[in-house]
């Protein structure tokens, strides 16, 4: 089934999320639809599967006008979406999943496990997915879950695929795997969109190119010529350097050491086994990792948020392992944490008092229990001014925040900071590629002033351009080192799988 | 090893992310900053399309339109009609103001303070019995001493849940509801006792205050019958401290960071398990003082059943207030006058002063429910568009 959109506009209250969009979707070809965070590709997303009714414009499927008036229509037809983030019930099985919303019965309404059982297990053949229908779904992959959410969209039918950012959370091996399922599924006639922004996947598995900007379809790509470099600049409309340009590192005295550091869960269950590592003041350590291999835990054991059950943190020297987060903060240690919207941030707090958000009760900021609101407001215009936080409306909610405005923010704060040891979680997660580069920059300059610096990241892309020196966590474990320049992303993606060096 | 988390230990990880993450979405919605439309336009207009389905009520149980509109006319004349009544609206108000930023406070550090009632009761009692026991103290003194009782008993009824929570996890709404059934039953079985049941008496009164521990008269002197006393200017001060407090000092920040998002707080090195504990005990001590107020500038002395409800109004006040101190002030002034009104409509027309409080749940349901009355109203949603502008916007 082919689908066109054409012409599509949505606005909102003082935004134009989608301006005169079209694009087509061809049965057995796949179309990679990129653009930064804000460029409108949700928003479209949403027009096609129904949540939204666009303004002007059409949805053709086979040359036939569409009219969705809910997200329902949209499955009928023929439209399936797999999200980011999946739509599975953790503690149901496979079956019960898949059929979810749309349970086989028998005489009296007694839900037909049998059958759906026999239906999980004919898609999954015909695809060659490799589901077992009666796995409980906690207890899976994310890649195999990722499986699940496809064989739900095809037992509803679908013929047009729309999926959603879904490398985020697979290894790179996963990442093959789930080529060869498009593959698979473009034999067999479906038309496939394909929403990213790793540039390199979207030039390996796309037939074609569409790059939207500020609500606007402003070009597109032939993967067979075109190259990463150019699709930033359209996607941002100006020349970008996706390289991190950055001299070799000088690493001098150790600023931290974790020594056999092991945390638990409730259960008893290891989150961190034994950890041991070091960071260097002038150098960048990198963590790779698919996410959920103890990586926040590591950052949560070091930064006092999650306590250390053995083992020794050790910070200049000095043995922290028992300090709260309030203390560490005042030992030194900066944080950019994962979650910025989560942690990282109080959405309803200006930029002024997010700026603050760890240091409010600073002489600087306070005095007594009074607030100081001049201090506070001068810095937070120096540093929204500093750090280029846009807008630079330092009384507006950091919820107003685009993702990579309210990354700058967070960055401004604990980077303004002149402490030895930065960590940085994920600082570049979902944020448009002005920002990333922008980020970049920052953690290279921190290096090159002798701080020492420890990144966290799922991106191997991210590790690979920032880190001097590469460790990647396997469950809970740290299963290898390596100097950046004596390592390849395909070495460092065995172990991310869980291969020992 | 099991000792990783000390019990005794402020932070510790009791209160878990998930349970933090639970409260959130309502709470906040509650507290996020105050704007034209959602701290004016929609408390206004859920004030009036209560008042106008109260009207309807009034019609549908057989009294006539023309009588319906007298028995508004009443309620407008008897909350602000003339001194004397808008002396019986201020005296009303007076304890919502309280009550209202006990339950505000609280909404803005992310907890429910259902405890408001049970709080107000202890600090009546420890009041009353500071008022009867020291004879022949100054009334400097002894109104000072009278009214510190009042806001210790309510601090001590408010620890007792903010404690719980911040050790055990305990949630503070079935803690506060459970501690206001001990409040409520304690305070009839201490009237019944000696030390507080009025000599020569068999019913549960307690005695009555000395004269060196009341609230002074404010308008007595323009006729006696006025019972507007100087608990209302303690609870305007008390507005602007909580104000104050929450907005100008770091103990605020504190308050307003763990109530918007804990995780960030406990990030930030904030100690949210403190927090719990020091607003729960300044909820209480607010809400002790609302009680002490009432013993000391009104009701002289304390029967079983003294807090009327008040303690409860106070979520409604609060709600209605959008948690903010002005506006808490404001909402308790207009209950105030429809408690007073509602009297007299209650006396001069067939229409009882039970509809006051369809009315002021009415309004409740209204302003917990924005985009009932945005649809009403046909106003623009804005609550679907700014999400969707969140996602959007560059």
């Amino acid at each position: 089934m082919d689908l066109e959109l054409r012409g599509i506009r949505k606005e909102f209250p003082g935004v134009l999320a989608n301006d005169d969009v079209s694009l087509v979707a061809r049965s057995g070809k796949v179309l990679a639809l990129i653009g930064e965070n804000g460029a409108g590709k949700s928003t479209l997303m949403n027009v096609l599967s129904g949540l939204y009714r666009p303004d002007a414009g059409e949805i053709l499927l086979d040359g036939v006008p569409q009219n969705f008036h809910d997200p329902g229509a949209a499955i009928a037809a023929g439209i399936g979406m797999v999200h980011q983030h999946f739509m599975l019930v953790q503690i149901f099985s496979v079956a019960d999943n898949v059929v979810l919303g749309v349970e086989p019965t028998t005489v009296g309404g007694v839900m037909d496990r049998k059958r759906a059982r026999a239906e999980v297990r004919e898609i999954s053949q015909r695809y060659g997915l490799a589901v077992d229908p009666d796995a409980i779904i906690e207890e899976l992959p994310v890649g195999i879950q990722q499986r699940v959410e496809i064989i739900k969209i095809l037992l509803r039918g679908a013929k047009v695929i729309v999926f959603d950012e879904p490398t985020a959370v697979l290894t790179p091996q996963e990442v093959e795997e789930f080529f060869g399922i498009v593959a698979e599924l473009k034999s067999n006639g479906a038309a496939i969109i394909f929403i990213t922004h790793k540039l390199k996947e979207a030039l390996a598995i796309a037939d074609d190119i569409t790059v939207l900007r500020s609500g606007k379809v402003v070009g597109h790509a032939d993967p067979a010529t075109a190259t990463p470099e150019e699709l930033a600049s359209l996607m941002v409309g100006r020349d970008i350097d996706l390289s991190v340009d950055k001299a070799p590192a000088k690493p001098g005295a150790t600023v931290l050491e974790l020594s056999e550091v092991t945390v638990t869960d409730d259960y008893g269950r290891k989150l961190l086994d034994s950890v041991s590592m070091t960071v260097a003041g002038g150098e960048i350590v990198g963590i790779a990792g698919i996410q959920g291999n103890g990586q926040t835990e590591l950052v949560q054991a070091i930064t006092g948020l999650l306590p250390v059950e053995t083992g020794k943190v050790l910070f200049q020297g000095r043995d922290v392992t028992k300090l709260n987060p309030r203390k560490l903060h005042q030992a030194g240690i900066a944080h950019v944490p994962e979650d910025r919207n989560h942690m990282g941030m109080v959405g309803s707090f200006s930029l002024s008092e997010n700026l603050i958000l760890d240091s409010y009760y600073s002489d600087q900021f306070s005095k007594g229990l009074q607030l100081n609101r001049g201090a506070i407001q001068e810095s937070a215009l120096a540093l929204v001014q500093a750090y280029d936080v846009r807008p630079p409306n330092i009384d507006n909610t950091g919820d107003a925040l685009s993702g990579g405005n309210a990354q700058k923010m967070i960055v401004a704060r604990e980077f303004s900071r002149d402490v030895p040891l930065v960590i940085c979680a994920q600082p570049t997660r979902g944020i448009d590629v002005g920002s990333i580069e922008y980020i970049h920059e920052q953690i290279v300059l921190k290096r090159d002033e002798g701080k020492a610096i420890l990144i966290v990241s799922t991106e191997l892309d991210e590790i690979f351009s920032l880190a001097d020196r590469i460790l990647v966590m396997f469950d809970g474990e740290i299963v290898a080192e390596r100097l950046t320049s004596e390592t390849t992303p395909t070495e460092i993606g065995l172990f991310m799988a869980g291969n020992r060096s | 090893m099991s000792d990783h988390i000390p019990a005794s230990d402020p932070d510790s990880p009791v209160i878990t992310e998930e349970s933090l993450k639970h409260n959130r979405g309502f709470v906040q919605r509650l507290t996020t900053s105050v704007n034209w439309r959602t701290g004016i336009l929609i408390p206004l207009l859920s004030v009036i399309t209560a008042l106008a389905i109260g009207l309807v009520i009034i019609v549908l149980s057989g009294s006539s339109f023309s009588e319906a509109l007298e028995a508004y006319g009443a309620l407008l004349q008897g909350s602000v009609g003339s001194i004397k009544a808008i002396s019986e609206t201020l005296t009303a108000a007076t304890p919502l103001i309280l009550v209202g930023l006990s339950v505000a406070i609280a909404f803005r550090a992310g907890l429910f303070n259902i405890g408001a009632e049970g709080q107000m009761a202890i600090g009546g009692m420890c009041a009353v019995f500071a008022g009867f026991t020291f004879v022949g103290l100054p009334l400097l003194v002894h109104l000072p001493l009278a009214i510190l009782a009042g806001i210790i008993g309510g601090a001590i009824w408010g620890f007792i849940p903010g404690i719980l929570k911040a050790k055990t996890g305990a949630h503070e709404v079935i803690v506060t509801i459970m501690l206001n059934y001990i409040a409520i039953l304690f305070v009839g079985y201490l009237l019944k006792t000696s030390l507080f049941q009025r000599e020569g008496r068999t019913d549960p009164v307690s005695k009555n205050i000395e004269g060196s521990s009341a609230l002074p008269q404010l308008l007595d002197w323009i006729n006696p019958s006025m019972r507007i006393h100087a608990g209302l200017i303690i609870a305007l001060l008390a507005a602007a401290f909580i104000h104050w407090l929450l907005f100008r000092t770091t103990v605020g920040f504190e308050f307003r960071a763990v109530g918007a998002n804990p995780a960030a707080a406990r990030y930030a090195g904030m100690s949210v398990a403190r927090v719990y504990v020091m607003v729960m005990v300044i909820a209480g001590a607010l809400a002790g003082l609302a009680g002490g107020g009432q013993v000391l500038g009104v009701l002289e002395r304390v029967t079983p059943g003294f807090t009327a409800g008040i303690g409860f109004d106070g979520i409604a006040v609060a709600l209605l207030g959008r948690s903010n101190p002005a506006g808490v002030v404001a909402a308790a002034v207009l209950f105030g006058g429809l408690r007073a009104g509602g009297q007299q409509m209650q006396v001069s027309t067939d229409v009882g002063i039970d509809l006051i409080s369809v009315i002021q749940a009415l309004i409740i349901i209204f302003v917990a429910a924005p985009t009932l009355i945005s649809s009403i109203y046909r106003l623009k949603a804005p609550a679907a568009s700014m999400q969707i502008s969140k996602g959007w916007a560059s």
